[in-house]
């Protein structure tokens, strides 16, 4: 439904977690169709300076190679898979709580990146992508002359 | 923001008295998966941002308890722009039903996800005793 880049607004942090989970509920609501994984996995945090973006998602007990990670101008987006637990022989369970299955999200980030300079990392189930703002796409000053 | 005023009157306690932490973090419960098979039971959960030095797996008689710590990364001087989640550390507690050895407890974690092995003990074997005529 809606992407990120709509809350640009810093100041209502402190109502992100209700207002995303208000907007899960009501995507599952519309979408009628349920997948393994909602619209909304990985969650994810965004910090920004001027020059970079910072994306974290927590998606614990993945292949690394198996996140999939573009970008386009001003837009990335993450796709992967979590494989489901092996069963052994005669095992019973007793909770199964842990989700699994393909998830996809995209995001609009608020400047153009530079697609060469992406990085990624994934440390303790966290997934970290670095971004720098693309160089054509930074503010430029524009010095003013006087008599 | 929390704290905008502080509440100088003084606080009920809860009846029965809770523990509460000395760090002011957010806890949360991981997410688990259980299941047995006829020698073990295994315990699965996601905790990511924990690694084999910041997680605590104890077993006190029956209870099995779970604690992972999580370290806020910093984001060197950049500004939170939107938020889905929120770092915290992990906790949870189980009562098993079943005796389990414990000396033979496995736990590791791999990318975000602990894993704890726990043998079940084996079972006393049947003794045949021998009754005497009076």
């Amino acid at each position: 439904m809606f992407g990120p880049g709509i809350w640009r607004m810093g100041r209502m942090l402190d109502m992100f977690p209700e207002m995303t989970r208000f907007q899960k509920d009501m995507n599952r609501f519309f979408s009628g169709l349920t997948q393994e994984y909602g619209q909304q996995h990985p969650p994810i945090n965004v910090w920004i300076s001027e020059d970079d973006v910072l994306v974290r998602a927590e998606l614990p007990g993945m292949d690394p190679g198996a996140i999939e990670i573009t970008t386009k101008g001003d837009l990335l987006y993450i796709k992967g898979s979590r494989e489901p637990e092996p069963l052994e022989e005669g095992c019973r369970y007793h909770r199964q709580e842990r989700g699994f299955g393909r998830f996809s999200r995209g995001l609009q980030l608020p400047f153009n990146v530079d697609q060469q300079k992406v990085e990624a990392n994934y440390e303790k189930g966290i997934l970290q992508i670095h971004l720098p703002r693309a160089e054509e796409d930074k503010p430029r000053k524009i010095a003013i002359k006087s008599e | 923001m929390d704290q905008e005023y502080k509440n100088y009157e003084k606080q009920p306690a809860k009846e029965p008295a809770q523990s509460e932490r000395t760090r002011n973090t957010r806890i949360f419960v991981p997410k688990v998966d259980i299941y047995e098979t006829p020698e073990t039971m295994v315990l699965i959960g996601d905790v990511p941002g924990v690694d084999e030095n910041s997680v605590e797996v104890i077993l006190d008689k029956n209870v099995l308890k779970i604690h992972g710590t999580v370290d806020p990364q910093e984001s060197q001087g950049r500004r939170l722009y939107y938020a889905e989640y929120e770092v915290g550390d992990y906790q949870r507690t189980f009562t098993l039903s079943e005796d389990v050895d414990r000396e033979k407890i496995e736990a590791s974690v791999k990318n975000g996800v602990l894993r704890v092995v726990l043998h079940k003990a084996a079972p006393v074997a049947a003794k045949k005793i021998a009754i005497k005529a009076g």
